[in-house]
């Protein structure tokens, strides 16, 4: 028998990313809450559609019990999945099963935070501090930064990589947050500029790290009968992979992430290579985040990251693999430290047409966005989605 | 967490619990002990009563060398917190001669020589509680 797909069952009817980058005025829940009226809006449906309701760790109390009541949904389907960043592609993997298993007819993702005004970030420090390895980890001054260095600088050892080559990403994403109103930064920067900003954690400098801003982001997916009543262009998706990836009891591999695993899931159910994508949103929480995916999605032979990105190769329209469009977590906004919802919500813009003009790519037929969430290589979700402009 | 120890880094009290109280107890003593799983050999880190991998899951304690090579280092020289006025510090993955790499932090010695492949000697930073730090010092 063969497996059972989820390849164009399931469609992305509605996105939205919260403007702000600043936002002291606003509870956390409000935040959900505009965000799900956004993506209802543009989907042409309101909360009184949704009766899947999907959350991470971002949202607070019960999570998604306590948001459902907040903004008054009525649910016979939730999913609280905890990936870290990536949680927003699982969610989707999830939310697409569901649909295609007529569990669902119209699901909701939400995301919002407010690490730049609202003190501490998401995930709860009580869960973080009750983990099995947190005195192993947090007696170390392990950082978010000083994780995601480690897992450089053993990548420079073992292929040569150098800092320009990490910093040719950090130069394409900013290349792209120029054309965006909203991003947090919208200069572009240069090489030089990079290399001789302030280092954080050895080899990483502050212009490899992403930005820390409060917002948020939302997904409406419906099945196809729901996606044919509504006048809007609805994004298929076609193809999903979830890979975890831990320590192994003591086998780092700094150098591997989970994409290995949800790469290829992903194309295999959408039945695409590598060679056939147009456009990538890959999560960006630091320059390295993105070099090493890029590797293990097969976009390039593994260690040859820095090389495949320089020369402009990831800024579009012209690179031979333009990514991040938005400008990413890098330049354009990283709500709740949490990329993954609007590397979706970018994908969904290349192929609607609805790009930034200057950075849209030209007939996107296919995207590909990823989300890591956890430390980098080594305790980590990693998540895949293929879209297609049609079935 | 304000106070600094011999090596001018925080000195946090873990978290000891059933499962680690043995590791713990030998750190007091500065000796490294490790469980190695009974069906295949492994030595498994974090300290725990199980092995993860197929097969049994239970394990015997042993005591370890101390010995290991730095497998990644990163010198951290900006972090926010109780970590700040220790910076800059090296935080690094340690991969011990038993097999397993374990986070840690490079000691007794100028930060930016510490370099991947460096042999390296555990050293045992005492917590204010009783338990002490696994730290690494060059060889």
């Amino acid at each position: 028998m063969p497996p059972v797909t989820i390849r164009g069952k399931a469609l992305i009817a509605g996105v939205y990313e919260h403007p702000g980058r600043e936002l002291p005025d606003r509870t956390l829940p409000q935040i959900h809450a505009e965000v799900a009226a956004g993506a209802l809006a543009d989907a042409g449906l309101t909360l009184a559609d949704v009766d899947a309701y999907y959350s991470a760790g971002d949202a607070p109390g019960f999570g998604a019990l306590s948001m459902a009541e907040y903004l008054g949904l009525d649910l016979t389907y939730i999913d609280d999945t905890e990936t870290g960043g990536s949680a927003y592609l699982v969610h989707v993997q999830h939310a697409a099963a569901a649909i295609a298993a007529g569990h669902v007819n119209v699901a909701l993702i939400t995301l919002a935070g407010k690490p730049r005004t609202g003190g501490a970030g998401p995930g709860g420090s009580a869960r973080f501090s009750s983990a099995p390895e947190a005195s192993f980890e947090n007696q170390f001054g392990m950082s978010v930064p000083g994780g995601y260095a480690l897992a450089a600088a053993r990548h420079m050892h073992e292929f040569g990589t150098t800092s320009e080559q990490l910093a040719e990403v950090k130069v394409a994403a900013s290349t792209h947050a120029q054309h965006n109103p909203h991003a947090f930064l919208r200069d572009v920067v240069t090489v030089d500029e990079v290399v001789s900003s302030p280092m954080i954690s050895d080899p990483l400098h502050r212009l490899d790290c992403c930005v820390i801003t409060d917002g948020g982001g939302a997904l409406v997916l419906v099945g196809e009968a729901v996606a044919a009543s509504l006048d809007r262009h609805c994004v298929p998706v076609l193809g999903t992979g979830t890979a975890i990836k831990h320590t192994s009891g003591g086998r780092i591999d700094l150098t591997h992430t989970g994409a290995t695993r949800s790469g290829p899931l992903a194309f295999a159910e959408a039945g695409v290579t590598p060679a056939d994508i147009d456009y990538v949103s890959i999560y960006d929480s630091f320059t390295i985040t993105v070099l090493m995916t890029l590797e293990d999605l097969g976009f390039c032979e593994k260690g040859h990251g820095g090389r495949f990105v320089s020369d402009g190769a990831l800024q579009s329209p012209g690179g031979a693999l333009p990514f991040n469009t938005d400008g990413g977590g890098l330049c354009n906004n990283h709500p709740a430290n949490r990329g993954g919802m609007t590397k979706v919500v970018e994908a969904v813009r290349q192929l609607r047409g609805e790009a930034q003009a200057a950075v849209q790519v030209p007939d996107c037929e296919l995207a590909l966005a990823h989300g890591t969430g956890g430390s980098l290589a080594t305790r980590m979700g990693s998540a895949t989605l293929v879209m297609g402009r049609s079935t | 967490m304000s106070e600094l120890g011999q090596f001018g880094l925080p000195v946090p009290p873990p978290t000891v619990n059933l499962e680690t109280q043995r590791f713990w107890d030998a750190t007091a003593e500065g000796r490294l002990v490790l469980p190695r799983c009974d069906d295949s050999g492994d030595v498994v880190w974090y300290p725990r009563e199980r092995c993860d991998g197929p097969g049994s899951t239970s394990v015997t304690w042993f005591e370890a060398s101390g010995r290991g090579t730095v497998y990644s280092c990163t010198v951290t020289r900006r972090i926010p917190g109780s970590w700040r006025k220790a910076a800059p510090f090296v935080l690094a993955y340690v991969e011990l001669e038993e097999g397993p790499r374990v986070l840690t932090n490079i000691v007794g010695c100028d930060p930016e020589t510490v370099h991947i492949g460096q042999a390296v000697q555990a050293v045992f930073d005492p917590t204010p509680d009783g338990p002490a730090l696994l730290r690494f010092a060059p060889a």
